[in-house]
C-alpha cells in the first residue's frame, strides 16, 4: 500500500498546481453530478465555464462576472494577511454587513442633498462600520485570549439581526408603504456607485480591489510589516524573538481584513444591490475565505480565484435557466472546489510512496 | 457633480441590445421566465409559483415554453438573472419575491418590449404589472376554526417579517378567533425568514412548550406541521396543501393558487392583449383557496367556515368591517365601516386585544 510521506520542504510544483487540479477535478465530479442528474455534463460545464465569457451575451454576462468578482477579491486581500499571519478572521460577512449599514446610513443621513462630499464620507463611514466591528474580536482576543474564529463567526448573526433591525426601523424607507428596506441609494446621485464606463460592471468597488491587491502585493514583498506577517504565520517563536508583537499585529490584520469588507459592503450597497435590505448580504464574506485559500493567499492568486468563483457563479445561473438544473447541485459544484483544493493541498507537504519504502527514505 | 460626468458619454451597450428583446413574432413559442426566492422543493411559497408555471405549460402546450431559476438572492443577482432571462428571449418574466421590486423596474426599463410581473410588490411601469392575493380572507376563516377548534384558548403563530401582509393575516385571524371564542389568546413567534425549516420548528416547539394547541404560520416549510403532528395538536397548512406532512394535525391549508393568473397573463401575451396592471386576488377569483377540511372539524364548523366564505366571495362580507379599534385602544373602523385596500395595503399596526409590539 502506498503511504503518505513529509517532505523535507513543501513543494512548490504542488503549491502552484493544486488550484488547478482541484479545478479540474470539480470539473469532472461535477460533471458525474449533473450525468447522475440526467443532464449532459459536457455541455453543462461548456455553460457553467464557457457561455458567460463567449456566449452570444457574453458582453453582459463578463461585466456581471466583474460585479461578482469585485467584493470577493476585495474581501479575501483582508483576509489572506491576517490568514498567513495565523489570525483567522472568518467574520468577514458580519464587517461586510456593518460597512454597508454605517456606510449606507452616512448616506442616508444626508438625503436628498446633494454634492461631492457625500459619497467620500460614506466610503470612510463603510471602512469605519467594518474595522469597529473586526475590533471585538481583536480586543477580545488580545486581553482575555478568547478565539477570534468563534467570535468574529457569531458575530455575523448579530450583524445579520442589526441588519434586520435597521432594515425594519431607523433606516426604513419613508417612502415605503411599511415595507423593509431603506431607500435606494442607486437612486440618489450623490451616494451612488454605479458603473465607472456604463455596462462594464467596474464601480468603485473595482478600483478598490485593484488599488488594494496592488498594496498587498507590495507589503508583502517590501514592507516590513509584510515581513512580521510572512513570519509570524511560518515561524511564531522566530518572530516573538524577532520583535513582532503579536498583539499589534492582531490588531492590524483583523483591521485590514474589516475595513476591506466593510468597504466591500459599503460599495455593495450604494451600487449593485442599492438599498439595506434583511436579505442584503448574500455571504460574499464566507465565499471570500475560499477565494482566499484558492488563491493561495497571494494576492495575483486571488484575483484569479475571484474572477474564477464570479463565473461560476454568473454560469451555474444561466446552467439553471437553459438546462433545468438544481440551484443545490450549483451550490454543491462551488463546495466540491474548496473540498478539492483542500484534498489536493496534502501533496503540498506529503508525497506518496509505495508501500514499505519509508524506513529507507529516512 | 464631476464624479460621473464622465460617464454618461458612455454607449448603453445593454440598452440597444434590450431594444430589440421581447417583442412577440407570430408563429414563434412565447417564452416565459420565473424568478423564484426559494428552491422549488420547498411545499409552500415558490412550490406553489412553480405549480403556476406547470400549469401555464400544461395549458398552453406548444405556444409556450417556461424556464425559472431558483433560490435568487434579492438585489444584483436578482437583477442579473432577469437580465439573463430577457436576453434569453424571454418574453414575459414573472419575478415572485417582494424583495425583486427594484430590480424588476431596473431590468424592465431596459428590456420595453418584454412584460414583467411582479408579485406582491407595489412599483410598476408600462411593462411591469403587480399581483397579490388576498391572503386574509383565507386567514379570517382559518381563524374562525382555530378559535372553535382550540381548547388550550392559546394559538401559536409563526410569522415571517413584520410587513404589511403579514401583519394583516395576523390581524385577519385574530378579529375571527376572537369573535368566536373570547377567551382566545395569541402567541406570535417572529422568526424573520421565509423558509427555514430548522428555525420554524424551534418555534413551534417554543410556541407547544407555552401551550398552544392550534399552530399557524406564515412561512413556506412544513416543518411546522411535522412538529405538530408529531406533538398531537392542531395546525392550518400554508401555500400548499400540507396533509402528507400532518395528516393528523392539518385541519386546513390556506393555498395560494397562481394559476388562472399565470395561464391568463401568458395568454395575453400571446394575443398582444397585456397590459400593465395592477391585480389583487382573493377568493372570488380563486387566487386563494382552502384545501379540503379534515374530519377533526365538526360539521357545524365546517358550515360556518363555508358560510364565511361563500360571504367573501359574494361581497357581502369583508373581514375588516369595523368596529375595530387599534392595539392602543383608538378607534381604526367605526360599525360597519370597511377597510379600504390602501390602508389594507400598508398596515403597520396590530388590532386592539392582540399582546406584544411589532418589533422594528
Amino acid at each position: 500500500m502506498p503511504i503518505l510521506e513529509k517532505r523535507p520542504v513543501p513543494s512548490r510544483f504542488w503549491a502552484r498546481g493544486t488550484p488547478v487540479l482541484a479545478v479540474l477535478m470539480t470539473m469532472i465530479a461535477g460533471g458525474a453530478l449533473f450525468a447522475l442528474l440526467g443532464k449532459d455534463p459536457v455541455e453543462a460545464i461548456r455553460t457553467i465555464f464557457w457561455d458567460p465569457l463567449f456566449s452570444e451575451f457574453g458582453f453582459y454576462y463578463r461585466s456581471q462576472i466583474l460585479v461578482k468578482a469585485g467584493p470577493l477579491i476585495l474581501i479575501a486581500i483582508g483576509l489572506s494577511l491576517g490568514f498567513r499571519a495565523g489570525i483567522w478572521n472568518i467574520g468577514a460577512e458580519g464587517q461586510y454587513i456593518m460597512g454597508a449599514i454605517l456606510g449606507g446610513a452616512v448616506g442616508l443621513a444626508f438625503y436628498p442633498a446633494e454634492g461631492w462630499h457625500v459619497f467620500p464620507l460614506m466610503i470612510v463611514a463603510g471602512a469605519l462600520g467594518g474595522v469597529l466591528w473586526a475590533m471585538i474580536p481583536a480586543l477580545l482576543r488580545i486581553r482575555f485570549g478568547t478565539n477570534e474564529i468563534l467570535v468574529s463567526l457569531m458575530l455575523v448573526y448579530v450583524a445579520e439581526n442589526i441588519l434586520r433591525s435597521v432594515s425594519f426601523g431607523i433606516l426604513k424607507n419613508p417612502q415605503g408603504f411599511g415595507f423593509p428596506g431603506s431607500r435606494n441609494l442607486s437612486e440618489y446621485p450623490a451616494a451612488a456607485n454605479p458603473d465607472l464606463i456604463e455596462g462594464t460592471g467596474f464601480h468603485w468597488g473595482g478600483v478598490a480591489a485593484v488599488l488594494m491587491v496592488l498594496l498587498a502585493w507590495g507589503l508583502l514583498s517590501r514592507h516590513m510589516l509584510g515581513y512580521q506577517i510572512r513570519l509570524s504565520g511560518q515561524a511564531p517563536r522566530a518572530a516573538h524573538f524577532g520583535g513582532v508583537n503579536p498583539d499589534r499585529l492582531v490588531l492590524v490584520c483583523m483591521g485590514i481584513s474589516g475595513a476591506l469588507a466593510g468597504l466591500a459592503g459599503l460599495f455593495e450597497v450604494a451600487g449593485p444591490a442599492g438599498q439595506l435590505s434583511p436579505d442584503f448580504n448574500v455571504g460574499y464574506g464566507f465565499t471570500a475565505i475560499i477565494v482566499a485559500f484558492l488563491g493561495r493567499l497571494h494576492p495575483l492568486g486571488i484575483v484569479l480565484a475571484g474572477l474564477l468563483l464570479g463565473l461560476t457563479e454568473v454560469g451555474g445561473a444561466i446552467a439553471q435557466q437553459n438546462l433545468g438544473l438544481p440551484a443545490a447541485s450549483i451550490k454543491a459544484f462551488q463546495g466540491m472546489l474548496l473540498f478539492f483544493l483542500l484534498a489536493m493541498d496534502v501533496f503540498t507537504d506529503y508525497r506518496l510512496r509505495p508501500g514499505g519504502s519509508r524506513k529507507e527514505a529516512a | 457633480m464631476k464624479r460621473r460626468s464622465f460617464l454618461t458619454s458612455a454607449a448603453l451597450a445593454l440598452g440597444i441590445a434590450g431594444l430589440g428583446a421581447g417583442a412577440v413574432t407570430a408563429g414563434e413559442k412565447v417564452k416565459a421566465g420565473f424568478v423564484y426566492v426559494g428552491p422549488v422543493g420547498d411545499f409552500g411559497w415558490t412550490y406553489q409559483h412553480d405549480q403556476g408555471r406547470q400549469a401555464v405549460e400544461a395549458e398552453l402546450g406548444e405556444q409556450v415554453e417556461t424556464t425559472f431559476v431558483e433560490s435568487v438572492p434579492e438585489g444584483a443577482d436578482a437583477e442579473r438573472v432577469m437580465t439573463q432571462m430577457a436576453l434569453g428571449g424571454a418574453n414575459i418574466i414573472f419575478t415572485t419575491s417582494f424583495g425583486y421590486m427594484d430590480a424588476t423596474i431596473k431590468v424592465a426599463k431596459k428590456f420595453p418590449n418584454v412584460k414583467f410581473e411582479h408579485a406582491t410588490g407595489y412599483k410598476r411601469a408600462d411593462n411591469v404589472s403587480t399581483y397579490s392575493a388576498r391572503f386574509y380572507e383565507g386567514r379570517a376563516v382559518i381563524g374562525t376554526i382555530a378559535g372553535r377548534m382550540t381548547k388550550t384558548n392559546k394559538i401559536g403563530y409563526i410569522a415571517s417579517f413584520p410587513i404589511p401582509e403579514v401583519i394583516r393575516g395576523i390581524n385577519a385571524a385574530y378579529i375571527h378567533a376572537k369573535k368566536v371564542n373570547p377567551d382566545v389568546e395569541f402567541k406570535i413567534v417572529w422568526v424573520y425568514t421565509w423558509f427555514d425549516p430548522a428555525k420554524e420548528a424551534d418555534a413551534a416547539t417554543a410556541l407547544i412548550e407555552q401551550g398552544v394547541d392550534v399552530i399557524m404560520q406564515h412561512t413556506d416549510s412544513p416543518a411546522a406541521m411535522t412538529i405538530a403532528e408529531a406533538k398531537g395538536i392542531m395546525a392550518f397548512g400554508q401555500a400548499s396543501d400540507m396533509s402528507k406532512f400532518g395528516p393528523n394535525a392539518q385541519l386546513t391549508s390556506i393555498i395560494d393558487n397562481w394559476a388562472p393568473y399565470y395561464v391568463e397573463r401568458v395568454k395575453a401575451v400571446i394575443d398582444g392583449t397585456w397590459e400593465s396592471q395592477d391585480t389583487w386576488h382573493g377568493f372570488k377569483e380563486g387566487m386563494v383557496q382552502l384545501s379540503p377540511y379534515s374530519d377533526k372539524v365538526p360539521a357545524d364548523v365546517q358550515a360556518e367556515a363555508e358560510a364565511m366564505k361563500q360571504a367573501i366571495i359574494d361581497g357581502t362580507y369583508h373581514p375588516f368591517t369595523g368596529p375595530i379599534n387599534k392595539q392602543d385602544g383608538t378607534s381604526w373602523l367605526a360599525e360597519g365601516e370597511v377597510a379600504d385596500d390602501g390602508v389594507l395595503a400598508s398596515m403597520n399596526f396590530y388590532v386592539e386585544g392582540i399582546e406584544g409590539e411589532i418589533p422594528q
